[in-house]
């Protein structure tokens, strides 16, 4: 990024710099026809994430998003619930990466306000939205109850939650609103992504609405199970069923 | 620091669709092409395997394909006079950024454009006269017919190994086809795919209320088939991780299958990745193209020099580098005048969302263009007379997603979202969800542009590319009247619940859940200089050794997907610059 600085003068002065012969850059690639040399890097390996240690969120922030996890996907006869499924561990590590950094959006400024069909301006990122929210999520209940989050009645709990989601719930340091929003989309991702990213145990999610899973060909169904049920045992990218 | 790469051919910027289509036809006439292209290198068996590629965080949640606004976005507003701000985060032109361009994760619905489509203009003058027009419309001819186009059409769907069902081959009808499909000489290169239980839900419904259902051809390869460049293509299997996926089953066809495997054994071809090109350079006098600049990986800049230089970076980047390179006149909205960033379109979409009741739609056996369609209510196969707009929607039963991820907000409205009453709902609505699309033509207005913004800037610290863009009221119209159909033929077919949506009702954004990616317009081709950009060969009027290829060329878009007529009139202008430009350089019209 720092040669990328220097870019913009660059730019500027290519009109009347000399004009150095081929030069080979590091990773940018000249691939000749005939040559064999075209092909891509091959994909690091796939693993389990490591679920044994936090990456990102301290313990007691874990145990409070595992709080609010539960209320969004509680266990019940239809199969786990969130944190059981691991779907904490999952947001552990979305926000230690690239998710939880933001890294693919644009943060130039000026950052301004629009319309709401202009889409989301904020340039905060979910990792700082996390940490900011999950903070304030004990002060704004015990302001309102008397209460940390994880101590209120079931029906108190919901009725928070349903308060966030409204808008009618607000908070000081992150829109309590988006940041609900992050929590169900990552909740839903955790419990219904390949389990490889630490939730899914078992493929739970999955087996909650039949869907099998890492299988790449249907041939043999589409016509003949057309319109019936498929009894089958999901499979993940890590070949465990 | 600054380097020169040795003299080429042809530079062409941009390797998806269009850049690798021309690129194999120059190569082939013996010409020396370099590519530059921004994205890495892809090829399937490294970087889609089947053993890896069916994850849908990373592929169409988080998106890891494409491009990210941290490399370019672009500013939007709804009208003049609005201030434009940037799409910070993924948004739904989900542009391709590697070798293949968006045609490695393209959904692969695989249409010919019908007669209508490329001269509306003046086929709408000549049956209902100016009186249909809505104030503001911008109609106009490209230059080149169905009829010109027909061998590129033919020639495109034989490198592809497009799938469907032919309905008009040598003006004789065949049924199962599309009725309304202009004559083709040959019938699809593959059999069209096996329809799943929603698709025939549609066409029983459909073929009762007197229309015409038929399998959209799509890039899904039918069978096995040996493509126009010798390439074996295998049977697509179904596997439903498809749009926003590359395929690792050499079953959709992209440029990565169906061209790169032949060009990249041609020593006159050379490929620069990982580079950027932020301008076309030209003589003083702006009169001749000289060759291109770009930035590498590194931040080095290069520069490719070249006879001709063809840029095939889609829409938008191929109208914001004209408007870098300070080449033809920019559109003023103000005044009317200026050709670049004029003439830009979307797609109206209207929708049906229907919930069965006791179905096993099985939705995760799909591919990207899993679709049944009728045709009776798009373009100009019906009467317009009385109903105030032109255009109109291909109506499709459409089944390209079934995985959990993202099917699990589509609960029936007044269901909880979460909870266990969200578990519930949605263990059902997983099996009972189905939709019918209405894609919608789009024609351009004299508010709807691009131009550079004044504010924001790329990474490299050049102006973005700026969207002035309101649906108009032609589309709002064509919207409705669409939206109502799709909503009685999901009764029709017997959904216990169903919500219509025409887009236009609202505002644009490029946050809006369900819709299109396809921009059109900016560079477009034509007869008049008043009017287009390049001539009717995708020949620049100014500069006649630059050629701009790809659905910038397009004054208006169809109620169809866009990329079998970019394959098309690439073919058409590769033709032009093998048998007409190269044996005497120069402007290919003269007016
Ligand atoms: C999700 C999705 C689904 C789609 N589904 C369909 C469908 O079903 N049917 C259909 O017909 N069409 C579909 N399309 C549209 C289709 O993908 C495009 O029409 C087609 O890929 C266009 O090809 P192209 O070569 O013109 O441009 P692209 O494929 O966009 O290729 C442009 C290339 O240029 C490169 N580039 C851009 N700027 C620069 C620069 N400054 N320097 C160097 N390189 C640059 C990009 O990295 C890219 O590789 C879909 C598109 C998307 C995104
Ligand atoms: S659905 Fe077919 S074409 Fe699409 S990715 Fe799967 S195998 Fe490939």
């Amino acid at each position: 990024m720092r040669r990328r600085d220097a870019l913009k003068v660059g730019l500027v002065l290519l009109a009347t710099s000399t004009l150095a012969s081929i030069y080979k850059p590091a990773y940018s690639k000249t691939l000749v026809g005939g040559s064999g040399a075209w092909k891509a890097q091959p994909p690091p390996p796939l693993s389990v994430v490591d679920s044994s240690r936090l990456v990102y969120l301290t313990q007691d922030e874990a145990k409070l998003v595992g709080t609010v996890f539960d209320v969004l996907i509680p266990p019940d006869e239809l199969g786990m619930g969130a944190t059981e499924a691991g779907c904490v561990t999952f947001l552990d590590h979305q926000l230690a990466g690239p998710f939880g950094s933001a890294a693919k959006d644009y943060k130039m400024g000026p950052v301004v306000e629009g319309t709401p069909q202009q889409g989301p301006q904020s340039i905060a990122t979910p990792a700082e939205i996390y940490r900011k929210g999950l903070a304030e999520l004990n002060t704004v209940t015990r302001k309102k109850f008397d209460k940390a989050f994880p101590d209120l009645t079931e029906d108190q709990k919901v009725a928070f939650l349903e308060g966030m989601e409204a808008g009618t719930i607000q908070f000081e340091t992150v829109k309590a609103k988006d940041f609900f929003t992050l929590l169900l989309q990552n909740v839903r991702e955790g419990y219904l992504a390949d389990p490889m990213y630490g939730g899914n145990r078992d493929m739970v999610g999955w087996k909650l609405v039949g869907f099998p899973g890492a299988v790449y060909d249907y041939r043999d169904w589409i016509v003949s199970k057309r319109g019936q049920k498929i009894d089958v045992q999901p499979v993940s990218l890590l070949r465990t069923t | 620091m600054h380097y020169k790469r040795p003299k080429a051919d042809v530079v062409i910027v941009g390797l998806g669709w269009a850049g690798s289509t021309m690129a194999e036809e120059l190569t082939r006439a013996g010409l020396n092409v370099v590519a530059i292209e921004r994205g890495a290198w892809r090829d399937t068996s490294t970087s889609f395997p089947t053993t890896r590629n069916p994850d849908e965080l990373s592929g169409s949640i988080r998106k890891d394909i494409l491009q990210a606004p941290v490399t370019e976005t672009y500013t939007v507003r709804n009208r003049p006079g609005e201030t434009a701000l940037p799409l910070r985060k993924y948004h739904n032109l989900t542009l391709g950024n590697n070798v293949g361009g968006a045609g490695t994760h393209w959904a692969g619905a695989s249409w010919r454009w019908q007669s209508f489509d490329h001269q509306p203009y003046s086929r709408v003058m000549e049956r209902y006269g100016a009186k249909q027009l809505v104030d503001g419309l911008i109609l106009q001819d490209w230059g080149v017919t169905y009829n010109d186009l027909e061998p590129f059409y033919d020639r495109f769907e034989k490198i592809a190994g497009t799938s469907g069902t032919a309905g008009v081959i040598n003006g004789v009808k065949h049924p199962g086809g599309n009725p309304f499909e202009d004559s083709r000489t040959s019938p699809y290169p593959t059999p069209a795919l096996e329809r799943t239980r929603a698709n025939i839900l549609f066409s029983e419904a459909t073929t009762r209320m007197g229309y015409s259902p038929f399998p959209v051809p799509s890039a899904m390869i039918g069978g096995p088939y040996t493509n126009a460049l010798g390439i074996n293509l295998a049977p697509c299997t179904y596997c439903g991780y498809c749009q926003l996926y590359g395929c690792g089953n050499w079953s959709k066809s992209s440029p990565n299958i169906c061209i790169l495997p032949v060009l990249m054994q041609r020593p006159n071809f050379t490929v620069v990745t990982e580079s950027e090109v932020v301008r076309i350079n030209t003589t003083p006098d702006k009169k001749m193209a000289t060759g291109i600049t770009f930035v590498d990986s590194d931040g080095n800049i290069g520069e490719q020099p070249a006879d001709i230089v063809i840029t095939a970076t889609f829409t938008l980047d191929n109208t914001r580098l004209l408007l870098l390179s300070g080449i033809s006149t920019p559109y003023d909205v103000n005044t009317g005048q200026g050709v670049v960033g004029r003439a830009f379109t979307f797609q109206t979409l209207s929708w049906a969302f229907m919930f069965f009741e006791n179905e096993y739609l099985n939705p995760f056996m799909n591919t990207g263009a899993l679709a049944t369609q009728i045709d009776d209510f798009n373009g100009d196969n019906f009467d317009h007379t009385g109903l105030g707009f032109i255009g109109g929607a291909g109506i499709q039963s459409l089944c390209n997603q079934g995985l959990p991820i993202g099917m699990s907000g589509l609960v029936p409205e007044g269901s909880p979202r979460w909870g266990k009453g969200w578990k519930k709902a949605f263990q059902k609505s997983y099996q009972n969800y189905a939709q019918i699309q209405g894609q919608g033509t789009n024609f351009a207005h004299r508010e709807q542009f691009m131009d550079l913004d004044p504010t924001y800037k790329d990474r490299f610290g050049q102006p973005l590319l700026r969207i002035t863009y309101d649906y108009n009221e032609n589309d709002r119209r064509s919207g409705r009247f669409i939206r109502d159909k799709c909503v009685e033929i999901a009764k029709e077919m017997g959904a216990r619940e169903v919500k219509g949506v025409s887009l236009a009702d609202d505002p644009y954004s490029g946050y809006t859940p369900w819709d299109s990616s396809h921009v059109q317009g900016g560079v477009v081709m034509g007869e008049d200089p008043r009017t287009s950009v390049q001539n009717r060969y995708q020949q620049n009027w100014d500069v006649p050794n630059l050629f701009v290829i790809g659905a910038s060329s397009f004054p208006n878009n169809a109620g169809y997907n866009p990329t079998v007529a970019v394959g098309a009139t690439t073919l058409w202008t590769a033709k032009a610059i093998k048998e007409l430009y190269l044996k005497n350089p120069g402007p290919l019209v003269r007016l």
